[in-house]
């Protein structure tokens, strides 16, 4: 396999595994083309011709009803043909493997897999299956891999920036929340500073970020509200259930007092600040409702820019 | 080769069509060329709807052979095309592809009463059933395909043609 394995070798994309490796003027041609898709939902006939006569397959490992629809809705609106698969609860409990599974679909005349899989690394074991079979002509998305990346996410929260703040080289962002387990972190970092953003926080407890997050070029808070002074965008990140359960965490209430962003703590970032979170909320958890729904929040934004950028990787894929 | 003035071409444009507009006929102008003299035509015919603009990236027949590499520009159709007289407007008319996806998404925003097409130089070389109504000026011998005919908008607001390599 190729250095990076995301490129062809004419430098263009072929697959979407990570933001980490792709260059900046890839990540700039990405948020470049979905501008002009934004515009696609407000016409009679929400749909353009590129992917006529493609056939798109969510490969959904792991559950995700929110991003699986937006590829979905992204796809159908370049007039794919878009198959859900639930292998969760499918050929795999029959004991088939990863590879099997897209030797079969490749079969069907699948071109192009958009995956979500528990494991990191799963979505690059499918790209580089296809590329040591000779099939350069199906193109893989990853749309988060365990811990490792999601990089839609990462892209579409570039695209919201972009859009209210344009100049991405004059600002400070501060990510907040469970960097340690989070692959929206990875990807936002990896995105940021290759847009050249000079100031990049990583806000959150001990336990909940990894202990090397520095070389990552981020600064590190423990304190939110000394995090929070000045910044020009906030990055909230889910805090996931399940992390409540172990012992890196007191309780959802104890949370929030330290590292729930409410209006007050809000009021300590630049006065134009903007509010991202992912989806989906945990209201009282890592976000105070006032804040959620106030006019600093860019959150639904985000999921409507959320399928402009999908349908802008998927066509820039399907070339060739 | 010798190339007709484009101001003068568009003085042609201008004399055709004003006594086929009716009051509510809407322009649409294919990027780049096709945006600029439409700009033109509507000042000069005085037209109520305002101008449209289309950018055929997403409509064009050969993404698979040379992918979606252009920096395409948002559509912008702001009237009701449903049950509108519509006029395309080009710079120069050559294969009629681009033509084809421009009517294709023009069809995407509603169903228009009518359309046509209006542009100031037709260098020949169709490879589609498509003719302009408007037409300010045909080519007597079609360009041979590794030339363009580029329509360029000086700093002073005025057109002029020229012939370029083509890439």
């Amino acid at each position: 396999m190729a250095k990076n394995p995301q490129l062809n070798a004419n430098g263009e994309l072929k697959h979407l595994l990570s933001i980490e490796g792709l260059p900046r003027d890839i990540i700039s041609a990405i948020l470049d083309t979905a501008e002009p898709f934004t515009e696609v939902a407000e016409r009679e006939v929400k749909k353009l011709p590129l992917l006529r006569g493609k056939s798109v397959f969510n490969l959904f490992f792991e559950n995700s009803t929110r991003t699986r629809t937006t590829f979905e809705i992204a796809a159908k609106r370049l007039s794919a043909d878009v198959i859900n698969l639930n292998v969760s609860t499918s050929s795999t409990n029959k004991g088939e493997t990863l590879l099997d599974t897209v030797d079969n679909l490749v079969a069907m005349q699948a071109d192009m897999f958009v995956v979500r899989h528990a494991s990191s690394g799963a979505p690059y074991l499918i790209a580089q299956h296809l590329e040591s079979t000779n099939r350069p002509n199906v193109h893989v998305v990853n749309a988060g891999d365990g811990r490792h990346a999601h990089p839609t996410q990462g892209l579409l929260d570039m695209y919201t920036i972009r859009h209210f703040k344009r100049d991405f080289t004059q600002l400070t962002v501060a990510i907040i929340g469970d960097i340690l387990h989070s692959r929206v972190a990875r990807s936002q970092i990896h995105a940021l500073t290759t847009l050249g953003v000079p100031e990049v926080r990583a806000i959150g407890p001990k336990t909940l970020l990894p202990t090397d997050v520095e070389r990552l070029g981020v600064r590190v808070f423990h304190d939110m509200r000394e995090g929070l002074k000045g910044v020009d965008v906030v990055m909230m990140l889910r805090l996931q259930n399940e992390r409540m359960t172990g012992s890196l965490l007191p309780s959802p209430q104890e949370y929030f007092k330290f590292f729930g962003l409410t209006e007050e703590k809000l009021a300590l970032a630049k006065p134009d600040a903007i509010v991202l979170h992912p989806g989906p909320m945990n209201r009282g958890v890592e976000i105070d409702s006032a804040v959620a729904d106030g006019v600093q929040a860019v959150i639904l934004p985000q999921v409507t820019f959320g399928i402009a950028v999908r349908m802008a990787v998927m066509s820039m894929l399907a070339r060739g | 080769m010798e190339l007709p003035e484009a101001e003068r071409l568009i003085v042609e444009l201008v004399a055709q069509m004003r006594p086929a507009i009716t009051p509510d006929t809407a322009l649409v102008g294919i990027h780049t060329g096709g945006v600029w003299l439409a700009e033109r035509l509507h000042a000069e015919l005085g037209l109520e709807a305002p101008l449209g603009s289309i950018d055929v990236a997403f409509y064009r027949d050969d993404l698979d052979s040379r992918g979606l590499h252009a920096k395409a520009r948002r559509s912008e159709i702001p009237f009701d095309v449903e049950g509108r007289p519509v006029v395309i407007v080009d710079d120069v008319l050559y294969t009629g592809r681009t033509t084809r996806a421009a009517l294709n998404e023009l069809f995407d925003y509603g169903r228009p009463a009518r359309v046509d097409l209006a542009v100031l130089v037709d260098r020949g070389g169709r490879e589609l059933p498509i003719e302009a109504r408007y037409c300010a000026h045909r080519l007597e011998r079609p360009l041979p395909p590794n030339r363009n005919l580029q329509l360029d908008r000086g700093d002073d607001g005025l057109f002029s043609l020229r012939l370029i390599e083509a890439k």
